[in-house]
């Protein structure tokens, strides 16, 4: 039997004044490198990077499951309350995790609604973490379609939340990964993807104005970007990056919204390089 | 293009299956040419071409000929791959009824997407 080098754990967290059974996987040893998936989706996003022996030579790598998703639980009494993630509760659950894991100054790396609040975390926490990797990051998003119908009894959510995400997928990459992160979509509980767009589609994940402040002195913030995607276009996040000095761009080729799950050795490519130059350069 | 539609679902079992149940009649637009596609059970069982007078039907998905074209082209070029992607860059109208649309959007996708493969 071949075991996959990736352990998994349940923890209790308190946050936000509620206990929660958080689930993680980790593998590796060296610096941490905190993983933060895309809406309506898990850790298993991160399953090539926790398996690449590159990476996890030199990185601790740490997937978590947000609550509500993956095998998180949500928080007793769930069934009385629509799940809605906001910036504040989004980055609060990020620094919980980074005190309750003890890992000391992590590099975080997210991707879509991570990608988005990575750039929160380089405003608010940039002392606290010794850099920051963004996937497909942008500073906002317009409304582009109602994401009701990602909640309706009369649609399977499941189908919808699938159908979405497959056509963020780029068209190059691999059958077998691209269908295999539909199916994370296809897995998650009801109105969680929605939940998790509350904060991204709209007011209040704005933060055009805010990454002004950014000192990526502080905190070295690397932006990575597949140009298949339409929801964080690369247009966005050179939009991004320009009201950000020292942020680091690359538009990933033949890559959509989610590099690591959905073409691994195409965006292994791209993540070696910058997890060399940060483990070299802080 | 739109022609062979039929043909290009019909034969492709892993695109009927997930039109299973579906039992509708939707308008498809390329430019000014007008489509009405009739679904039972996940099949195209009948397509005919406009110009119609007084049809019904639940939903319509509209776009130019040069954006379908872009979105069949194989590998096609990024912001043109996608339905949704269509709809972010305002290049497709959809209108109608949009339940049984999201309800079978993967396959209503997967259909679009056929001429691909042509």
């Amino acid at each position: 039997m071949k075991l996959e080098p990736i352990s998994g754990h349940y923890t209790r967290l308190v946050f936000e004044n509620k206990e929660h059974r958080l689930y993680f996987e980790e593998a590796g040893q060296g610096i941490p490198l905190l993983c933060l998936h895309t809406a309506g989706s898990d850790g298993r996003q991160y399953r090539a990077v926790l398996n690449d022996t590159e990476v996890t030579r030199n990185f601790r790598v740490i997937a978590f499951d947000m609550p509500w998703h993956g095998k998180s639980s949500p928080p007793a009494g769930w069934q009385k309350e629509d799940y809605r993630l906001t910036i504040e509760s989004y980055t609060a659950l990020i620094m919980s995790v980074v005190r309750a894991l003890e890992l000391e100054r992590p590099v975080v790396m997210g991707c879509s609604i991570g990608g988005r609040v990575v750039l929160n975390l380089a405003i608010e926490h940039a002392r606290e973490l010794r850099a920051l990797i963004g996937l497909q990051s942008a500073a906002y998003l317009e409304r582009y379609y109602d994401a009701g119908w990602l909640d309706h009894p009369e649609v399977h959510g499941g189908r919808v939340c699938g159908a979405l995400a497959y056509g963020l997928v780029s068209p190059l990459s691999p059958a077998a990964e691209r269908w295999e992160t539909v199916w994370h979509y296809m897995q998650g509980g009801p109105g969680v993807f929605r939940g998790d767009l509350h904060f991204y589609q709209g007011a209040g994940g704005d933060v055009r104005e805010k990454i002004r402040s950014i000192d990526t002195k502080l905190c070295p913030l690397y932006l990575l970007t597949g140009e298949y995607d339409y929801s964080a276009t690369p247009r966005d996040t050179e939009a991004a990056a320009a009201r950000i000095r020292g942020a680091r761009v690359t538009i990933m080729k033949g890559l959509g919204h989610f590099p690591m799950s959905e073409n691994p050795p195409a965006f292994l490519g791209y993540l070696r390089p910058v997890l060399d130059e940060i483990r070299k350069e802080t | 293009m739109i022609e062979r539609l039929p043909e290009l679902v019909n034969t492709d079992p892993a695109i009927v299956r997930w039109g299973r149940g579906m039992n509708e009649v939707f308008l498809l637009q390329s430019g000014e040419e007008q489509f009405l596609l009739t679904v039972r059970d996940g099949k195209i069982e009948k397509l005919e071409k406009g110009p119609f007078v007084m049809r019904s039907w639940t939903f319509a998905i509209r776009a130019s000929k040069e954006a379908w074209e872009k979105h069949w082209q194989s590998p096609p070029p990024p912001g043109w791959h996608d339905l949704f992607a269509l709809l972010r860059t305002g290049n497709v109208v959809i209108e109608g009824d949009l339940q049984p649309l999201m309800a079978y959007l993967m396959y209503l996708k997967l259909v679009l997407a056929a001429p691909r493969k042509a």
